[in-house]
């Protein structure tokens, strides 16, 4: 029995080794912010906290049983969320710390696929740790880096005192390359705000995608000089003159102008669509493409609806629902941002645009 | 009329037992409760995981977050028998001749009576442990399949493989079948004779309590709205058999069956805290417990096959008196 009341947020901390998590972690187990946090960890290792609610646990991912290769959750999570919710007073939210490689793929997939999971937490964030300056060679030898930006919904640039501006401007351009949805922080020694890593509410429908500049203007070809909030500090001029090389720029495909990164993103806008065409479209491509997708975001304009429809995707699950009134005056536009990797930005664009409504003139 | 004893405690009950048939209720803090001549406590881990009643000793084995196993007894003796470090121990169990085994992480730990421990490592996590009823040996549920070994031998150990996560696992009680729970809303078995498989699939939600009924002859299992009873008279199990669908509600799930020692009859408890018993043959049913608070998680039968003691998520626990 799911009761969104008491589900304990979870976030997800990845990053490379080296990324700065552990630090992370170290204030976010000791700085006086009023909560209380179970944070569970590969090894003990280097937290230097004594603390009840840190546990270790080993990595141990299954594959679902099912026939589909991307459905895999992370075993030992569901025997350690299952055991910490048994007392669930101790506690205001879970941390869950991955290795250095780790996939954050089956960790997400946990928070949706296991209904015991499901029903008693929710996932609130997942977080990648970039460290500034080894960001380059990390992409070219891992594709886990890669997949760690790719699948966050914020990332903390960090080590950024180790860098020159035109190599930070670089790095950034790279995520964002990898990830346009994503919001990104540079800081130092881990010491992002917690307030931006934490109690985010990047799954949650009602409030994903609502505070989140860079989706909603997500590089829009024709307006690469929009207004951006005031944490927004990246390059907009897509001057990816570095390491340039030939590859297709039709419009809204964003394969990367960086060497070693596979991850691309598809930014899709169109009108207001049409219910009966969209559903079934969307479903097709998430049982077709899933396994390429790593995450979907969008928010549907559909005709007849005063209400904005927002989605998110996780290779094959599918999540949407009604968020809220569409605003006086707001453009009634819908937006989807595919990130994965072997996309047919082309085909995706065509089929997402003929489910559009038809409007008489 | 049957009547209900209530015992409103504060947290989720793991186990609710009899030992020396005194009603025990183990809570996940690690404290355990005792109802004798009045309410009394003692604490066993700092943070409890697993329960098993070790019938042959009389005795409750604990194991928790603190990484610790202990037996706990009516007369208020708690005795630490295991450590093994800081990680959770997340199983444990009791076999013949005061040997036990506990899980933790990616080792199965097996101590004899004399005190002696062994490691038994494997490349995945073990997700549980059981003792097979007859000679030292025990089986281990794993990702894709159960590995069988016999500790106090040094032997090669006996791998059974079936695709899945398997979280659970129980031999029948005449040692001649192996059945696991499944991270899917399944079970798999195994006849140990020739290896055949068992698939016993169709539950909404995942297994999480089984019982075997007096002589192995039946399997009761939760995970659907109603106790799914598997036949094991046969020489190969339930195959090719329907299981028999006893207590069945339209709006609230089975989370807890036990079934009576000698006779073909189960008591069932329900997500909504309601318990009933069913009698297999004619499927009668008679209310024991209305809807409480909490899930029943917890479910044992006495000595004289009288008294039902049971425990809640919510920690709204008792025992139920069958003749009133």
């Amino acid at each position: 029995m799911s009761d969104t009341q008491t589900q304990i947020p979870v976030t997800v901390l990845t990053g490379y080794l080296g990324s700065g998590k552990t630090t992370l972690l170290n204030r976010i187990l000791s700085e006086n912010h009023g909560k209380r946090y179970a944070v569970i960890v590969n090894e003990f290792g280097e937290i230097g906290i004594d603390n009840d609610l840190i546990v270790e646990s080993d990595e141990e991912i299954y594959e679902m049983n099912n026939g589909c290769v991307c459905c895999t959750v992370r075993g030992d999570l569901i025997r350690v969320v299952e055991g910490l919710m048994r007392r669930p007073g101790r506690f205001d939210a879970i941390v869950v710390e991955t290795t250095g490689l780790a996939d954050p793929v089956p960790v997400a997939q946990t928070f949706f696929m296991d209904e015991d999971v499901r029903s008693k937490t929710k996932l609130d964030a997942v977080v990648a740790l970039v460290d500034a300056k080894h960001l380059p060679l990390r992409l070219k030898d891992s594709k886990e880096a890669e997949d760690q930006i790719a699948f966050a919904d914020v990332v903390v640039l960090n080590k950024t005192d180790l860098v020159t501006e035109d190599e930070l401007r670089a790095v950034e351009a790279t995520v964002r390359a990898i990830n346009p949805a994503a919001k990104i922080h540079r800081t130092q020694r881990s010491g992002v705000d917690l307030g931006e890593v934490l109690d985010r509410g990047a799954f949650d429908l009602s409030r994903a995608l609502e505070n989140d500049p860079h989706f909603l203007d997500a590089h829009d070809d024709h307006d690469h000089d929009h207004e951006c909030g005031p944490d927004c500090d990246h390059d907009h001029h897509h001057h990816h003159d570095h390491d340039h090389h030939d590859h297709d720029h039709h419009d809204h495909a964003h394969p990367s102008a960086i060497h070693d990164v596979t991850v691309q993103s598809v930014s899709l806008r169109g009108g207001e669509m049409d219910s009966k065409k969209f559903f079934p479209w969307i479903e097709k491509i998430t049982q077709l493409e899933g396994p390429n997708i790593l995450r979907l975001k969008g928010i549907i304009a559909f005709k007849d609806d005063p209400d904005r429809y927002v989605v998110q995707g996780v290779h094959m699950i599918l999540e949407g629902d009604h968020q809220r009134a569409w605003k006086d005056g707001e453009k009634h536009e819908s937006r989807l941002v595919f990130i994965g990797r072997e996309l047919d930005a082309e085909r995706l664009k065509n089929s997402f645009e003929a489910c559009q409504a038809m409007t008489a003139n | 009329m049957p009547t209900v004893a209530p015992l409103d405690l504060d947290g989720h009950c793991l186990a609710a037992v009899f030992l020396n048939n005194v009603p025990h209720f183990a809570l996940a803090d690690g404290v355990v409760h005792r109802l004798d001549h009045g309410h009394k406590t003692e604490q066993a881990n700092d943070g409890l995981l697993a329960a098993f009643h070790d019938a042959a000793n009389d005795r409750l084995l604990t194991a928790g977050e603190d990484g610790k196993v202990f037996a706990v007894k009516n007369d208020g003796t708690v005795e630490q028998l295991a450590e093994a470090g800081r990680k959770w121990i997340t199983s444990v169990s009791a076999g013949p001749q005061g040997a036990i085994a506990y899980a933790s992480g990616k080792t199965a730990y097996v101590r004899f009576a004399d005190g002696k421990v062994k490691e038994l490592s494997h490349p995945r996590s073990v997700e549980a442990v059981a003792f097979a009823p007859k000679g030292m040996r025990i089986g281990v549920a794993r990702y894709n399949g159960a590995t069988l070994h016999f500790p106090a031998a040094d032997g090669k150990p006996v791998e059974l493989e079936w695709a899945g996560a398997h979280t659970g696992i129980a031999f029948s009680p005449d040692g001649n079948f192996l059945v696991t729970t499944m991270q899917e809303n399944a079970l798999h078995g195994w006849k140990l004779a020739d290896g055949k498989h068992m698939r016993m699939s169709g539950y909404p939600a995942k297994v999480k309590s089984l019982s075997w009924a007096a002589k192995g002859k039946w399997l009761a299992s939760s995970g659907a709205p109603a106790a799914i009873v598997w036949p094991f008279q046969a020489k190969d199990g339930p195959m090719g058999k329907a299981p028999l669908e006893l207590g069945t509600r339209g709006n609230t799930m089975v989370t807890c069956v036990a079934c009576h020692p000698s006779q073909d009859v189960v008591a069932i408890g329900y997500e909504d805290g309601m318990v009933i018993a069913a009698r297999f043959t004619d499927t009668k049913e008679v209310l024991l417990r209305r809807p409480g608070k909490g899930a029943i998680t917890s479910m044992m039968w006495d000595r004289e096959e009288r008294r039902i003691v049971f425990g809640s998520a919510a920690g709204d626990c008792g025992v139920i008196d069958i003749a009133g």
